[in-house]
């Protein structure tokens, strides 16, 4: 996705990462967020990703590695530092992980556990998430107005 | 049994997928899917944890940034709409006005 | 504690106060300003009041009485180091403020008349209760500090009142000139201090007084020679004596009260304060004689030559001042204040008696003037005078008075204290071990002597004898003699106080060898030496009593001839014929006397030219371009510096990011190790 000069394909390849990622959610015995995920991230943002593609009609071919300057190069040195930093991480804890078994750990991500904590000790960020998509919404639609005429409002 | 590192391995390996892509890509819109890459990323390592530990809380703290990756992808899109509507480019790097 | 020492604060704060009252409501009133009545009246009660209050301070004291020390508040704090406003109410200070607020109200009341027409008459008296508070700061302080405060207070008021008519570039410059010599002796004066903070580690006189042990014979002599080149500064003496004359550019009171009987008067004052410590070092205070000695003569060999009254007056100030000064190098500090006290009587006297005859003279000016003659004459020049006595009968009689006084005629004040000073300094020959170099300076304070009665006369019987020159020297001024008239009321009293006070002021110290000699009873007339004997300590006196008359008729003689001599060539009309011959006579001498010795040419091209040569040359060019230029250099690196930083703004969001991925590396970096 990274790579493709097309940017809808870009935009499929998302998507696809978000279905592969559902997959690893459903591995990992978390089945709520597993559907979660396709509901919201792959069906609803990915999709206003395509409509803002479409809109703005960029399906043009752009040259992504135009040249190979200096600049693209400083970005993979770093990109492949932060990579090495966090593999050692992972690799490098040690007996943190306390004994479960398969039941436990599937208990975990059902829908009651996770609707437990959250209506109860997460009430007020839960809430409050609700005022920000309603801000989110509104703010967007106030950015992409199309040009109104100033003149008429205030002063 | 998948032991832990794998999927954390996996997840600094998106993450640092994600970050090149931010860097390196002109286009606007991709520098955002990019992003949200790192955090679909972040996400994925979160859950492992929380599924490893026993602990709920990670399942939660994923679905909070489920939800503010949705309201910043709204935003982050509008955004991009305006600039491009004024500038007939999404490309970032021709964006600079606020150059020295 | 004496009672009445509480009200000791009253006599600094009511001059205060009348500085304050008169010169903020003038300020910012113009109808206050014209209320000359009020503001006059006001001022002379401001300083009449600390006298009635000095008065009764003063009676209640007796000479025994213990020295007390009002402490009213604590002035500086720093460190180990404390300086209160503490006033010490002894015998030497009370006499000092008697006289300071004495003829400080009179002279007050002669200017109420003098500057009657003045546009500055508010600011006038402001500034002269400034000068009041200034000087009896200076004269009742316990501590140095305080001293300092007043001494410095005075230049200051000096400053202002000789430059009081401002707008004349000569008059400015006159009183910049009095400042900047003050300065200088200024400056040796803090220097001492420092020695002597150094030695006994505080400023206050008691401290002092009782460590006087403390001071080694080297530390005393530099300590005694800085406080002296201090005076010298002050009391107009050689190096720094020449701004006095040109001092004379100030309006006649403030040459009486502050270059006659206050101010000049300091040093004297700040000398015999530290007695105690002069009387340890001979050398210092030989030096001290010396210097008096020299400037008694140099001054009054420049008198003789000058033809304007307040000129004359002025060198006869810087003279007697010598005199003063011999009687402190000579061990006498009782016969320094006793004639300070005198001096202060006639000297205020005769410059408020040549103000009389000036404003006279202006007057006649001012009328030929409205006749429509605008002639061209220096109202202040004796060779335009004469015959005064006529028109001006108070202003003669007091003016003869206080002459006669000067001139050490006897019986009257000046007599005493001058025969009491050559004594002291006949004395002085005859003990310790500069006995030879005090002989010496007898012979120069007789001829010093001879000279000042010589040329007091002079100027008197110029001024007052004969007949009315102006008609005959100035074409147009024929009958100008009809405008001559007496002073008014209130500048006439105050010379008649000052006159009676001429005469009879020497009874305080009469000598006691007088009586001695008449009957052996044990009664000690000379009262201020008993008065001043617990605060001053003096040489002792070697001389027989025979000796001692034989001194006291060797003064007369020189008196009276100098007095018959100076009648000879001056009382009937014959100035210039006189001085043309003392002028055949002397030569070359007279020129140089003429030429004031030249000090003003020398100080010039010695001093003045080359420090200001230093400071266009050298030090400006320093100053525009070193330090503004390492100031510009500054500027400049800045600039530089950030001219480059500016290229990490680039704008373009990735440069952001790749900031924000190598931040992200570091803070994981730093916790991983």
């Amino acid at each position: 996705m990274v790579l493709s000069k097309n940017t809808v394909n870009s935009a499929l390849f998302l998507v696809m990462h978000m279905l592969s990622v559902s997959g690893f959610y459903l591995s990992l015995n978390a089945q709520f967020l597993a559907v979660i995920q396709i509901l919201v991230y792959a069906g609803a943002i990915m999709v206003l990703f395509l409509f803002v593609i479409m809109v703005l009609n960029m399906d043009e071919e752009e040259e992504v590695v135009s040249r190979v300057d200096f600049k693209q190069i400083f970005a993979l040195v770093l990109s492949l530092v932060v990579l090495a930093q966090l593999l050692y991480i992972a690799g490098s804890y040690t007996g943190i992980l306390p004994d479960l078994s398969q039941q436990e750990m599937l208990a975990v991500g059902t829908v009651e556990a996770i609707g437990d904590e959250l209506f109860t000790t997460f009430l007020l960020p839960f809430e409050a998430t609700a005022i920000l998509l309603t801000a989110a919404v509104v703010g967007a639609m106030l950015l992409a107005q199309k040009n109104v005429n100033i003149e008429d409002e205030d002063e | 049994m998948i032991g832990l590192e794998l999927y954390l391995g996996v997840s600094a390996l998106l993450f640092v997928i994600g970050v090149l892509g931010v860097l390196v890509r002109k286009n606007a819109i991709v520098v955002f899917m990019c992003v949200e890459l790192m955090l679909s990323a972040v996400n994925i390592s979160l859950v492992a944890f929380s599924s490893y530990m026993g602990d709920v809380h990670g399942m939660i703290l994923v679905f909070f940034v489920l939800c503010v990756a949705a309201a910043e992808a709204c935003v982050g899109l509008a955004i991009v709409i305006a600039i491009y509507r004024n500038n007939i480019t999404a490309d970032i790097s021709k964006i600079n006005l606020l150059r020295w | 504690m004496n009672p009445m020492a509480e009200y000791v604060w009253l006599i600094m704060a009511i001059p205060l106060a009348g500085f304050l009252i008169n010169g903020l409501v003038g300020l910012s009133s113009e109808t206050y300003r014209n209320q000359k009545n009020v503001i006059g009246w006001l001022a002379t009660i401001a300083v009449f009041v600390p006298f009635l209050i000095s008065l009764q301070i003063f009676l209640s004291m007796s000479a025994g009485s213990e020295p007390v020390v009002v402490r009213l508040f604590t002035w500086i704090e720093a460190g180990n180091f404390t300086s209160d406003v503490a006033y010490r109410v002894d015998q030497l200070s009370m006499l000092m403020a008697l006289v300071v607020t004495g003829v400080g109200a009179l002279i007050h009341l002669y200017s109420m008349g003098y500057m009657k027409d003045d546009e500055g008459y508010w600011k006038f008296f402001t500034y002269l209760n400034l000068f009041i508070f200034a000087m009896l700061n200076l004269v009742m302080a316990n501590n140095l500090v305080l001293l300092f405060l007043g001494w410095e207070g005075v230049g200051v008021c000096s400053y202002l009142l000789i430059g009081f008519w401002y707008k004349d570039m000569v008059k400015s410059s006159a009183a910049k000139k009095a400042f900047i010599y003050n300065r200088v002796g200024d400056f040796a004066f803090l220097i001492g201090m420092f020695l002597v903070f150094r030695t006994v580690g505080s400023l206050d006189f008691d401290v002092i007084f009782n460590n006087i042990a403390l001071f080694t014979p080297d530390l005393a002599f530099w300590v005694c020679v800085l406080f002296f080149v201090g005076a010298t500064g002050k009391s107009a003496q050689i190096p720094l004596f020449v701004w006095l004359p040109d001092a004379m550019a100030g309006p006649t009171p403030v040459s009486a009260l502050i270059h006659a009987a206050t101010m000049v008067t300091s040093g004297i004052y700040l000398i015999t304060r530290f007695s105690a410590l002069y009387m340890t070092s001979p050398e210092a205070m030989l030096l001290v004689a010396v210097i008096g000695g020299l400037t008694a003569i140099v001054a009054a060999t420049i008198a003789l030559t000058q033809n304007d009254i307040k000129k004359v007056l002025a060198y006869s100030t810087v003279s007697q001042l010598g005199f003063m000064f011999l009687a402190l190098g000579s061990g006498g500090y009782v016969a320094a204040m006793f004639h300070l006290v005198t001096h202060a009587f006639f000297k205020a006297c005769l410059f408020l008696g040549s103000g009389s005859v000036i404003h006279a003279m202006h007057h006649v000016e001012h009328e030929l003037d409205h006749e429509g003659k605008k002639l061209k004459f220096d109202p202040q020049d004796m060779r335009n005078m004469g015959g005064l006595r006529k028109y001006m009968p108070s202003t003669y009689k007091t003016f003869m008075i206080s002459t006669i006084a000067i001139a050490g005629l006897p019986f009257f004040s000046g007599f005493f204290s001058k025969d009491e000073i050559l004594a002291y300094l006949f004395n002085a020959g005859m003990v310790g071990e500069y006995g030879a170099i005090y002989f010496v300076l007898w012979g120069l304070a007789l001829v010093a002597a001879f000279l000042t009665t010589f040329y007091m006369f002079r100027l008197t019987l110029t001024t007052f004898h004969g007949t009315f020159k102006l008609p005959a020297k100035v074409k147009g001024a024929e009958d100008s003699a009809k405008y001559l008239h007496e002073s008014p009321m209130n500048m006439t009293l105050p010379l008649w106080v000052l006159a009676i006070l001429a005469i009879f002021g020497g009874l305080i110290g009469i000598p006691e060898f007088f009586v001695s000699t008449f009957t052996t009873a044990d009664v000690n007339v000379n009262w201020l030496y008993e008065w001043l004997r617990g605060v001053t300590t003096r040489e002792t006196i070697v001389l027989s009593v025979t000796t001692m008359w034989i001194l006291a008729f060797i003064a007369i003689a020189v008196a009276v001839i100098s007095t018959l001599l100076a009648f000879r060539m001056y009382n009937s009309d014959n100035a210039d014929a006189s001085d043309a011959a003392i002028k055949k006579r002397f030569g070359a001498l007279y020129t140089v006397w003429e030429d004031k010795y030249k000090l003003d040419e020398v100080y010039e091209s010695t001093i003045i030219k080359p420090g200001f040569n230093i400071s266009d040359r050298g030090l400006a060019v320093f100053d525009i371009k070193v330090v503004d230029g390492t100031v510009n250099a500054i500027g400049s690196i800045v600039q530089f510096f950030g001219s480059l930083l500016r290229f990490v703004q680039t704008g373009v969001i990735q440069t952001y990011a790749i900031a924000f991925v190598i931040g992200v590396i570091l803070i994981i970096g730093l916790l991983i190790f």
